[in-house]
């Protein structure tokens, strides 16, 4: 068992204010679960200050990069130092958006129609050819998001063709990539899926309905702005073949122990992949958290059998 | 958990409407990265307080705790210390302000002493005068009260007088009703401006004719670097003139101890409505400070924050020059703002994640306004960073603003692009962001 956890949380990504939020919330719970825990943001003192401490494990609550893009979880490798979550290679391909779509994809997923297009391209190819192709090939609402991030940071869903253009500068600010994607009209539900060493494991599905319509940065992180029924209220059978779908994703992208597939179920029923996070948000607003305790889970228990399991996998 | 769901918060619909604004939002949650040592942050408006000795504190302190401790532990008067009021009358009198010991309020920064004038004077829906652009945070007071806040246009010179007359006469012809004028005339915040003497005078005689109080905040007028601003228009105006002072540029804010100096009624509902918020004042903080200007050389460490600010200002306009050469920007005698414009297509508000991304940041012009105005605008404070820090900052600024050009300019847009985000919270960042 894990007796002194070392909780990464901050760091300089566009993501820090959530990742304080997570991280520190998964400090208190194992903390109230008798778990010894320190608390640290990461920056420079970091990789010398785990060769002298050594924990017994880590526990990143770091959201977006380095947190998420792999680059951490492959030094912690190196420094040979347990670490909650996926490793290196499958986080670096959840954690890009379009290779993730194209993974889910492969393994049998359904996912909306989209291009991935680099902020080069508009400059090679010019821009107005480029969004008169887009306008032609998809009909209906877009979603414009950066290839990298989350917290809905740099999303746009585009009703109005004229607002094409400035959804795409919004998205190039935070990243040099877009994904222009289809979107799909349905029920916006998410799957967490926890695995502590006996396979992974799908939650119940959570329902989101956010007031504005728009499951925006404000719409996660102000209480009472969304509403979440968990379980979802969809059927029985559709709520099986949405867990399957996440589980499949979960699996087709090799991640571990923790993760949040994005879901939108269509009108026929059938569940659409919109991106698995390497690691969902975990602050008191955030759905993987919600979806534990609907399922009976205490946050304590589960966070530290995730840290057990990382340091029996390391053995 | 019910089969209705849950928001996570089941006092939702029990907030007062004024509180609409009060809520995380994405622009927001991007300066929780400039508290970290990688980024030069020209975000804040923190003060420099390592250019005050410790010790001056400390033997404030130990004094204080050895000659009046318990005293100071305890609660104190709503209107403040009378030995800190005496001091208090000392510091106004070098902006040519002279006043009785009683017409003044101690005030717990002098941010409170906004709330509690705004708490007093401000029913929803009254119009509040203010510069454009203005104190951010003045502003979240007044859109706390549900005032209708019309800004006022300013130049080189400070606030215009004739778009004064011009805004009041245009919200009297709607029938509003108009409880103050609030200005920071003083090397504003954030524009780095100061309003002429000649204009001082001007509009003073102009609310006075049309029967409007005038809310003067300053507290960076005795931060001067190339000789002193004009005095107060308190200076000149005792009636029709509140004035709202602060230890917190002047020795440190951490303290919380700013004051409002006012006409005999309204300080009197000042006291009540102080007691009613707060009780009163630190008295800790009160005795510390008195100490400190009993004893210290409290003019001669003023002119040592001059001195580190005067070199900071001259970092960022030098670097401006060499960086930015093609923006302009405002030219501070004082204070600690430059407030530079940008390419008409330009949003700042939606640069600020490449901004963040390169390791800088700064104050979206936006959140100075009211009526969403601003977004070609942003304010750098140059009072926190060193020199060298201000010079690599600025140079990563041009970094951000010329990829934000190039970018704009791949997708052809020379004009600026629509807003797509809500306009719903307020953006400013956090008071202790350096």
């Amino acid at each position: 068992m894990a007796t002194k956890v070392l909780v990464l949380a901050g760091g300089i990504s566009h993501e820090r204010d959530v990742s304080l939020r997570s991280g520190r919330r998964v400090a208190d719970s194992l903390l109230a679960h008798g778990i010894q825990v320190e608390l640290r943001d990461p920056d420079a003192t970091l990789l010398h200050y785990l060769r002298e401490t050594r924990p017994d494990v880590v526990w990143p609550a770091l959201h977006g990069a380095s947190g998420e893009d792999g680059a951490l979880r492959g030094l912690l490798d190196f420094i040979g130092i347990p670490y909650v979550g996926s490793r290196a290679d499958a986080a670096r391909l959840a954690w890009d958006k379009p290779t993730g779509k194209t993974v889910a994809g492969r393994a049998g997923v359904r996912t909306p129609a989209s291009i991935t297009l680099p902020r080069d391209a508009f400059r090679e190819l010019g821009a107005n050819g480029i969004l008169e192709e887009i306008s032609d090939e998809f009909s209906g609402p877009l979603v414009v998001k950066p290839a990298q991030g989350g917290s809905a940071q740099g999303v746009t869903i585009v009703e109005d063709r004229s607002l094409l253009p400035r959804a795409m500068v919004d998205a190039y600010t935070y990243w040099d990539v877009v994904l222009i994607e289809q979107r799909i009209t349905g029920t916006e539900i998410a799957i967490g899926i926890i695995d502590s060493g006996d396979g992974p494991v799908a939650l119940p599905a959570v329902e989101i309905e956010p007031r504005s319509g728009v499951y925006s940065f404000e719409a996660r992180y102000n209480a009472g702005e969304t509403r979440f029924y968990v379980p979802a209220r969809v059927s029985d059978e559709i709520a099986e073949r949405a867990a399957q779908a996440a589980l499949t994703a979960h699996s087709a992208l090799g991640l571990r122990h923790l993760s949040r597939v994005d879901l939108i179920v269509d009108g026929a029923g059938t569940p659409w992949f919109l991106e698995a996070n390497v690691l969902p948000g975990l602050t008191e607003t955030s759905i993987l958290p919600q979806a534990l305790e609907a399922a009976g889970h205490d946050l304590g228990w589960v966070y530290s059998a995730l840290a057990d399991a990382a340091i029996a996998e390391s053995r | 958990m019910t089969s209705q769901g849950t928001n996570l918060d089941q006092w939702y619909g029990h907030y007062a409407e004024r509180t609409a604004g009060l809520a995380a939002s994405e622009v927001r949650a991007l300066f929780a990265v400039a508290s970290r040592p990688e980024v030069v942050s020209l975000a804040g408006g923190m003060p420099y307080v390592s250019a005050l000795p410790k010790e001056l504190v400390s033997n404030a302190i130990e004094r204080v705790m050895r000659d009046a401790g318990p005293v100071a532990m305890q609660y104190g008067s709503g209107q403040g210390m009378p030995a800190l009021r005496e001091h208090i009358l000392d510091v106004m009198a070098l902006e040519g302000i002279r006043a009785g010991v009683d017409d003044i309020v101690v005030t717990t920064g002098s941010q409170h002493a906004l709330e509690l004038m705004t708490k007093l004077f401000v029913d929803p829906g009254d119009v509040v005068l203010a510069e454009g652009p203005s104190y951010v945070t003045a502003i979240t007071v007044f859109k706390s009260f549900q005032a209708d806040v019309r800004h006022v246009p300013m130049d080189e010179f400070g606030l215009i007088p004739q778009a004064l007359r011009e805004t009041i006469a245009r919200v009297k012809a709607e029938g509003g009703r108009i409880k103050f004028l609030y200005t920071v005339p003083t090397f504003n915040n954030p524009a780095g401006v100061t309003l002429t003497w000649q204009r001082r005078l001007e509009i003073l005689e102009l609310c006075r004719a049309e029967g409007i109080l005038v809310l003067e905040d300053n507290p960076y007028g005795l931060l001067y670097f190339d000789g002193p601003p004009p005095h107060a228009m308190r200076s000149v105006e005792e009636e029709g003139v509140v004035y709202l002072g602060t230890f917190s540029k002047t020795l440190a804010p951490g303290f919380r101890v700013g004051w409002a100096l006012a006409p005999h009624a309204i300080r009197e509902k000042l006291v009540l409505a102080n007691e009613a918020a707060i009780l009163s004042p630190s008295s800790f903080s009160q005795h510390i400070i008195a100490e400190y200007l009993s004893t210290a050389d409290w003019r001669g460490q003023i002119d040592t924050f001059r001195g580190v600010y005067r070199e900071r200002r001259d970092a960022m306009l030098t670097a401006l020059d060499d960086y930015l050469p093609d923006l302009s920007w405002t030219h501070p005698t004082g204070g600690f703002y430059v407030w530079v414009t940008l390419p008409d297509n330009l949003d700042s508000k939606s640069m600020l994640p490449r901004a963040v991304k390169e390791l800088v940041a700064y104050t979206p012009g936006t959140a100075f306004y009211a009526d969403g105005s601003g977004r070609n605008r942003i304010r750098l404070s140059f009072c926190y960073p060193t020199p060298d820090f201000i010079r690599e900052g600025i140079r990563r600024l041009s970094t951000v603003i010329n990829g934000e050009l190039e970018l704009l300019s791949t997708f052809s847009q020379t004009e600026p692009l629509p807003m797509l985000r809500p306009e719903r919270s307020y953006h400013n960042p956090p008071a202790n962001l350096g």
